[in-house]
């Protein structure tokens, strides 16, 4: 089964918070349900972005790493 | 033939890195600084201007003060760069040529970013702390939001110390008791640097400041008195204090040298200009991805130094390059303070707080007029 992610964030070379604030933006323009997908290099993003989705309620759902790229794909929570 | 040496911005960064070329240059560099108000400002001690603890007009004094005799200084405002031309435009219409230029012209605040922030307090500017100290003086209990509404922002450790100089505050007038302080933090801990949350976090509680994580503040509503993040939370207050979004200068936006936030783009190591080999850049105004502190600008101008005076005489560029230090003070109330020491390879550490830190960062704000600017500190 393919996903379809209807958005993709380029957060490379950007230092904690900023993916976490850029990703909160775009989820905002979401629609509950949809996915988002982020790349990023702070070596933070992995722990950050764990405690924001459940902070927050939104659903990571993909986390991996390919090189020093971390890639995770975060699902908005139904309201 | 000497060489002309412009640098733009005369902050801690630019009159350093100028003092220091005049000085190694050995006569082989006319260094000129541009700077838009002829004063200088030690940016620092707003922090403490806003809490009553320093008067605003110990931080300022005349730029040609503090730079060496050999050091022009042209009080104008940058308003382009050409690098094609190798000359920078200035808002009087005069033209200054160059053949190596530094640009240090810091950040500038734009609170109006974010929707209703202009109604909230922050200790940014002077006008700022000066009013934040008024609000202050007036309190008389209630709800005290400390938040941040833009990233990045100079000096990452400061929320945190202006809740603990609050608290101070509060008590020291007797109205800690009737004042809750709620810090509101864009992560899940004090501020981004890990190691020094897990310190200051348990002295947070227990001065009964309450933290609130992933709270990315996205507008305030000034009539009803709440601010709201773009996690979709929403909280009242009674005196707002934020953190401003920071932004690049103008003339950068203007002259095509930085990024759609107006930092410039330079190699986090040499401090070089991306695509302009004679164009350099230090301190706040820079995109590399390392705090935007006074301690920064100082490292920085060093290594920027030593480059150009390597350029000037033909020299081998230096091996010595910026490795991405940072040393910061962060004060945590009642006469105690820490720091924060890391680079780009080695993490952050800190002590555990005691007042020998607190006197040391007393002490540098005391001597900076006579070490900083003068390149007197390694």
């Amino acid at each position: 089964m393919s996903i379809t992610i209807a958005r993709s964030l380029d957060l490379k070379g950007l230092s904690c918070p900023l993916p976490i604030i850029k990703t909160a933006k775009a989820m905002k323009e979401l629609t509950p349900g949809q996915l988002i997908e982020v790349f990023a290099t702070d070596p933070g993003s992995v722990p950050d972005f764990t405690a924001w989705a459940q902070a927050t309620g939104n659903a990571l759902v993909e986390s991996s790493r390919e090189g020093g790229v971390f890639h995770f794909v975060l699902k908005k929570k139904e309201i | 033939m000497a060489a002309q040496v412009l640098v733009l911005g005369g902050g801690v960064g630019g009159t350093m890195c100028a003092n220091v070329i005049a000085k190694r240059s050995g006569g082989r560099a006319h260094v000129t600084v541009v700077d838009a108000t002829g004063i200088h400002v030690f940016q620092p001690g707003f922090l403490y201007v806003a809490v009553g603890q320093e008067r605003p007009s110990a931080l300022h004094r005349s730029e040609a003060s503090l730079l060496r005799h050999d050091v022009r200084l042209v009080v104008d405002r940058a308003r382009k760069v050409d690098p094609a031309a190798k000359r920078v435009i200035l808002a009087s219409g005069r033209t200054l040529p160059y053949d190596e230029l530094v640009i240090a012209t810091g950040s500038r605040t734009v609170m109006g970013e974010v929707p209703g922030a202009r109604s909230a307090h922050d200790f940014y500017t002077m006008a700022g702390a000066v009013q934040l100290f008024k609000a202050l003086e007036a309190f008389d209990g209630g709800m005290i939001v400390i938040g941040v509404a833009g990233i990045p922002y100079k000096c990452p450790p400061a929320p945190v110390e202006f809740a603990f100089l609050l608290d101070d505050y509060l008590r020291a007038r007797g109205i800690r008791n009737k004042t809750e302080v709620k810090l509101l933090s864009p992560l899940n801990r004090a501020f981004t640097i890990e190691a020094t949350s897990k310190l200051v976090q348990p002295i947070l509680a227990e001065r009964g400041i309450e933290l609130t994580s992933f709270f990315n503040v996205e507008s305030v509503d000034a009539m009803a008195k709440t601010v709201t993040s773009l996690e979709g939370e929403t909280v009242s207050y009674d005196l707002l204090v934020l953190v401003p979004p920071h932004r690049g200068q103008k003339v950068i936006e203007d002259s095509g040298l930085g990024d759609e936030r107006g930092w410039i783009t330079v190699d986090k190591n040499t401090l070089k200009h991306e695509k302009f080999p004679d164009i350099w850049a230090i301190g706040d105004a820079t995109s590399i991805p390392i705090s935007k502190s006074g301690s920064v600008a100082h490292y920085e101008a060093s290594v920027v130094a030593d480059e150009i005076v390597a350029a000037i005489r033909g020299e081998a560029a230096p091996t010595h390059v910026y490795d991405g230090k940072v040393m910061c003070f962060l004060e945590t109330g009642q006469g105690q303070a820490t720091t924060i020491r890391f680079d780009y390879t080695h993490p952050p550490v800190s002590p555990r707080p005691a007042r020998i830190w607190h006197w040391g960062k007393a002490m540098f704000n005391k001597t900076y007029w006579h070490t900083v600017p003068q390149g007197r500190l390694p």
